[in-house]
């Protein structure tokens, strides 16, 4: 069964935590990674190979600069 | 037809290291490009590094590398009969890099031979010493990694500038009645060429960052771990584990998946940048100095680039 935004925005929020400290709380749809975040570059690398482990979606590195947003990468893993 | 007849083993005698003069910080690379000294340390985890003058060649470095590595092994220029260097910034191809170092170090006549895997270079120069060793076809090699990444770098490109640097390393290997250099591990990966380039002779260095943290975060630690399991070693038996100084975050998380729990890792990038071929040995050399590592212990090398190729061995700490 596909999963919800809300199981999905809160692995996500789990995943970027672990990553890079910030608490998952903060993680929200209309948050952008660079503007809001403070997210750089790699560690979005890292964002991804972590989200292909828990949500089986491959983020290629061309798909990746296109991911401004966290609801950007709910709806890539949506499909 | 006879064949020749190696030693039981190879091990690494001693190592040496040269880093030219020139300290470039990050604060002197933000005065012309759009930069600062948290951006690249949190990226990158580079503090300084060091860029050589142009009258000082990947030649010079080599020379002075390899002649503290001799030094220290208690050989003379006469018992070296084999000179491998590992380099990927010659100015030019010919000649190579090998002979130019032999002659200038009073090698007489020696095989000399230059690799080049990039950032791998070290690794697979030291499996061939090794393997000629134990084979018979050379009795002590010099291997050197040089590097001079200044000429190839686009200073005005903030993605590459703050990271590749200039130095050489290198180390004397020679027979053992027991084995002090484990089996390779090696591999490339063609099909990925583009990520790490120098297009034709007018163009710099370019990277693919994300494509190459990617690959290094995920795709590594399994050779890596291969290379130990080769050597029939424990990764928490490892007194060390040197991988390529490619970036202070790649390093990391490499060391932590491979659980090396007891092993110093080496940061040399720090404090000298990414020097490809160079980065291992200077490395390694750095950290016997400073007195981090004894003698006897095992050390896991790791080396991994443009190619994209990877290449690692245990080997015995001199």
């Amino acid at each position: 069964m596909a999963m919800t935004e809300q199981e999905i925005l809160a692995g996500i929020g789990k995943i970027i935590n672990e990553i890079t400290g910030i608490p998952a709380a903060e993680v929200t749809p209309e948050k952008s990674f660079v503007d809001d975040l403070d997210i750089d570059s790699l560690s979005m690398v890292e964002i991804a190979v972590a989200a292909q482990d828990e949500f089986g979606v491959e983020i290629p590195d061309d798909q990746l600069k296109n991911l401004k947003t966290v609801k950007d990468v709910i709806a890539f893993i949506q499909g | 037809m006879k064949i020749s007849q190696g030693a039981p083993g190879a091990k690494i005698l001693a190592f040496g290291h040269y880093q030219p003069s020139n300290v470039v910080t990050n604060d002197d690379l933000a005065k012309t490009i759009d930069t600062n000294d948290e951006w690249i340390q949190s990226r990158v985890g580079i503090k300084e590094r060091r860029i050589a003058p142009p009258s000082e060649t990947e030649i010079d470095l080599a020379v002075q590398a390899g002649g503290k590595a001799l030094a220290a092994s208690g050989l003379s220029a006469a018992d070296i009969d084999l000179v491998i260097v590992a380099t990927c910034t010659l100015e030019t191809q010919i000649p190579n890099a090998a002979g130019r170092v032999a002659a200038r170090l009073g090698i007489d006549a020696p095989g000399a031979f230059d690799v080049n895997t990039a950032c791998s270079g070290f690794c697979y120069a030291l499996a061939v010493a090794n393997d000629t060793i134990r084979a018979g076809s050379a009795t002590n090699v010099l291997v050197v990694g040089t590097e001079k990444f200044s000429p190839w770098i686009d200073w005005n490109d903030r993605a590459t500038s703050v990271i590749f640097a200039d130095g050489a390393g290198a180390a004397v290997v020679g027979p053992s009645d027991t084995p002090g250099i484990g089996p390779v591990v090696w591999g490339s990966d063609g099909d990925r060429s583009d990520a790490i380039i120098i297009k034709d002779r007018n163009s710099f260095l370019h990277q693919e960052g994300q494509t190459v943290f990617r690959w290094a975060t995920t795709a590594l630690h399994p050779v890596a771990r291969q290379a130990c399991e080769r050597a029939g070693v424990d990764p928490a038996d490892l007194a060390a584990f040197v991988p390529h100084q490619a970036n202070l975050r790649i390093i990391e998380a490499i060391a932590r998946k491979i659980g090396a729990d007891n092993a110093v890792i080496a940061r040399d990038i720090v404090l000298a940048g990414n020097t490809s071929a160079a980065s291992i040995p200077m490395a390694l050399s750095r950290m016997i100095e400073r007195g981090e590592v004894r003698s006897g212990g095992l050390a896991l090398l790791f080396g991994f680039g443009a190619g994209l190729t990877y290449a690692g061995q245990v080997i015995e700490i001199p």
